[in-house]
């Protein structure tokens, strides 16, 4: 007989998701002394043995592409290569979801301790003033309810505890926060500096989640470039090393692995009393009972379990009598272009490595431009340098050199390293096309109905692309190279995938209208006192800034004010 | 890297910049190139005259081993034939391209030359080759071995890129540990001067 689980005893609080959010509120809280339980869909992160930081291709038979070859034949069990830090995927078998008709939509999803801060890009960047009241600045989107100045002092917390490098610039696209030392820029990317100073086009030192100064007992960066991997010594911040498993040696810490979020159950008076969750292990529900809830599951993963939550006292979903659960969500605008430059063949050999990702970037520069055909802006990732060959490294140079022996090894030779792209990452203005709902027809592998996405590009944003393409074509040609034949993007087709660059946001909004927004200025939902969402989907808008920072500044901030509202027996 | 190398590697890193007292990692450079050549040092991949592949025959196999290293000479060393055999005994839309595609080439072969693929003379070869590894050259009588060149091509590719040869041919000296970043000055100068910028100073 299927036998519901419970829990005598009540949790002071639990936690959904281990990510960047669910791992800022471990912290906070465990430090305050405030018990609490850890809910995570998937399994605990072991990095001596999950992480392949350090291994060649040669060491595995397949070199990478899959033990099967399923890299060869688009089949993306190993999404971003083999050789990535555990584990998200872009289908997860048995848990699908469904995208509307003339919709297109992507969504990746990590489960495992420490989520997607186990190998994302760590590119952390602070929203600027006006991203935190854009329809104040440009009549587009809503406004937070919070200001720059108010979370100011949240972002320095998190810059001093996670480690982030960078330069203080007096940008206003781009505010400066408390960095650790710059990191000196690659041969390329000094030749792109060049070329900006020409175009006009600032190109400044990165701002990077990566230790170039030890810091709280974490060891320095070793400069092995493979931060994408998982990285041993914890010199790239991931909530995993860096949060959960000092919060576990607290006592205050208890997790629950392999544990989908199944229901938030709610009293007569409409608090959360319960969280039912599915064990994936023995496949029954379980639930336990707490004083608070903070729901950190990711920005769709988040509003999917609100939308089932459904009650007497919600019919809608938990907390949705704005019926904004779900809607807004946004993507990061994504473009890129890559050129050969000839400056760059036949250069020394050396050691490129570095941290993982840029050195230096383009902070949205165009912010004080009039007539502009598009709003806001973008900034510009960088790579080039010498990477460590792959499967598929070299296919492109080997098809258009053609022909085999000497001759295709010269060609493979010369083409290494002296390929610069550009990645533009841009900001999408919120729409009433784009958002995500429960699809009342299927269920997933737990039970549990599936999200059902719809989503559209605007003008705005194939705008915003054509600039992108424009710029990153005279940058290339500044510094003499040619750009990869790309036609010029001329319709939405062009711009990434919704969800694509893996910033999704908005679906679960902030605001102090309880009408029009679900979530007070602390995160916590306008209808249930006790209910917290701390992942993007408190989010007014998708800067081009990406939201990993954002995301764990909010969640400090919130959790603070759950600790006081605890103490003082609010909550 | 095997896993004695790996330990050896972290105990490193671990012992030089975790523990050391003033929080400043240190990693003296003569250890870290210790490690990127110890790393480096690697075996031949290829299985030798005994090995029996796994998804080809022996004859099939001598002739993908042929093959791959006129692609790309010094991948023979590189174990690309067996990788591919690998993959193919593993995933049977590969083994199809592969096992069909030396059907079609030794029929070719044998109908234009009087000998197979691996028999033939060097010159008959490299003349298939030519028609294959060239879109310009392409004849109609070809297209059917044309997705097989590609697929061998790119693999063999892949697997000498990926082996501790390849990564030496192209240069590239990382996957390392250094206690800091730094990037030598005669490479920058060479790329300045035969920049459009050589002449900003």
């Amino acid at each position: 007989m299927f036998q519901v689980q419970r829990s005598p005893e009540i949790h002071d609080v639990v936690v959904i998701g281990s990510g960047a959010g669910g791992g800022t509120t471990v912290k906070v809280l465990t430090e305050k002394g405030v018990k609490v339980t850890l809910i995570e869909a998937g399994p605990m992160l072991n990095p001596n043995k999950d992480f392949k930081e350090h291994m060649w291709p040669w060491e595995v038979d397949h070199r990478g592409v899959g033990p099967n070859a399923e890299n060869y034949f688009g089949k993306d069990i190993y999404p971003f290569g083999y050789f990535l830090a555990p584990n998200g995927y872009w289908n997860i078998p048995g848990e699908p979801f469904t995208v509307a008709e003339g919709s297109e939509f992507k969504w990746f999803r990590s489960r495992i301790t420490g989520g997607r801060t186990n190998h994302y890009g760590r590119i952390s960047l602070r929203f600027a003033d006006y991203d935190f009241k854009p329809y104040s600045f440009d009549g587009l989107g809503t406004d937070w309810p919070i200001t720059y100045d108010e979370m100011a002092p949240w972002y320095d917390k998190a810059e001093d505890f996670i480690g982030i490098t960078g330069t203080r610039e007096g940008i206003r696209s781009a505010p400066d926060g408390k960095f650790l030392p710059p990191i000196p820029p690659r041969v390329h990317e000094q030749l792109v500096m060049r070329a900006g100073k020409k175009l006009n086009i600032p190109v400044i030192p990165s701002r990077m989640a990566m230790l170039t100064k030890s810091i709280h007992g974490r060891a320095a960066c070793h400069y092995c470039g493979q931060c994408g991997r998982g990285c041993r010594t914890a010199s790239a911040f991931t909530s995993s090393q860096a949060m959960i498993f000092p919060a576990m040696k607290t006592g205050n810490l208890s997790i629950i692995n392999n544990a989908m979020a199944r229901e938030l159950l709610v009293d007569d008076n409409g608090r959360v009393k319960a969280v039912s969750y599915i064990d994936k292990t023995t496949k029954t529900e379980k639930q336990i009972r707490c004083r608070a809830v903070v729901v950190a599951a990711s920005a769709c993963e988040s509003a999917r379990l609100l939308l089932n939550s459904k009650s007497t006292k919600f019919p809608n979903g938990i907390a949705n009598g704005s019926g904004q659960v779900g809607r807004n969500l946004t993507d990061t605008v994504g473009y890129s272009l890559g050129g050969n430059v000839p400056a760059l063949e036949g250069m020394m050999r050396h050691n490129s490595d570095g941290i993982g990702g840029m050195h230096v970037y383009v902070p949205w520069w165009e912010l004080d431009k009039k007539n502009k055909d598009f709003p806001r802006g973008y900034h510009i990732e960088i790579s080039g340098g010498y990477g460590m060959p792959q499967i598929g490294s070299f296919r492109g140079v080997a098809a258009k050199a053609e022909g085999y022996g000497s001759r295709l090894k010269d060609a493979i030779r010369q083409s290494y390293g002296a390929q610069v792209s550009f990645a533009g990452r841009g900001e999408m203005i919120p729409n009433e096309h784009s958002f995500c709902e429960i699809d009342p027809t299927v269920v997933d592998q737990w039970g549990i109905p599936v999200l059902k996405f719809s989503f559209r590009w605007s003008e705005y944003e194939v705008k915003m692309v054509q600039h992108m393409h424009r710029t990153f074509t005279d940058l290339i040609q500044a510094m003499g190279g040619t750009p990869n034949a790309k036609p010029f993007p001329q319709n939405a087709s062009a711009v990434s995938v919704g969800g694509e660059i893996i910033h999704e946001a908005g679906t679960v909004k902030m605001g102090s209208d309880p009408k029009t927004s679900v979530l007070n200025k602390y995160s916590q939902a306008h209808e249930v006192r006790n209910l917290t969402v701390v992942d993007a989907a408190p989010f007014n808008g998708n800067p081009d800034k990406n939201v990993t920072l954002t995301i764990v500044a909010n969640a400090w901030r919130s959790a603070e004010h759950l600790a006081d509202e605890m103490k003082k027996g609010e909550v | 890297m095997d896993d004695v190398s790996r330990r050896e590697l972290f105990r490193i890193v671990g012992q030089s910049m975790v523990l050391t007292a003033a929080g400043v990692g240190v990693l003296e450079p003569a250890l870290a190139q210790h490690v990127h050549v110890a790393l480096a040092d690697a075996k031949s991949l290829s299985g030798g005259p005994n090995f029996v592949p796994k998804a080809f025959t022996k004859h099939q196999f001598a002739t993908l081993r042929h093959l791959a290293e006129l692609i790309v000479p010094g991948a023979t060393e590189s174990g690309a034939a067996e990788y591919i055999d690998f993959l193919s005994s593993r995933n049977t839309d590969l083994a199809a391209i592969f096992n069909g595609g030396f059907i079609w080439l030794d029929l070719y072969m044998t109908k234009k030359y009087g000998a197979d693929f691996l028999t033939a003379k060097p010159a008959q070869q490299t003349e298939m080759l030519d028609k294959l590894a060239y879109r310009a050259n392409r004849s109609v009588d070809v297209a059917g071995g044309v997705q097989f060149w590609t697929w061998t091509r790119n693999m063999v590719v892949d697997a000498y890129y990926t082996s501790p040869a390849g990564v030496k041919d192209v240069g590239f000296m990382g996957n390392g540990a250094m206690s800091e970043f730094s990037v030598p000055k005669e490479a920058v100068e060479y790329v300045m001067k035969r920049s459009p910028f050589a002449n900003e100073g």
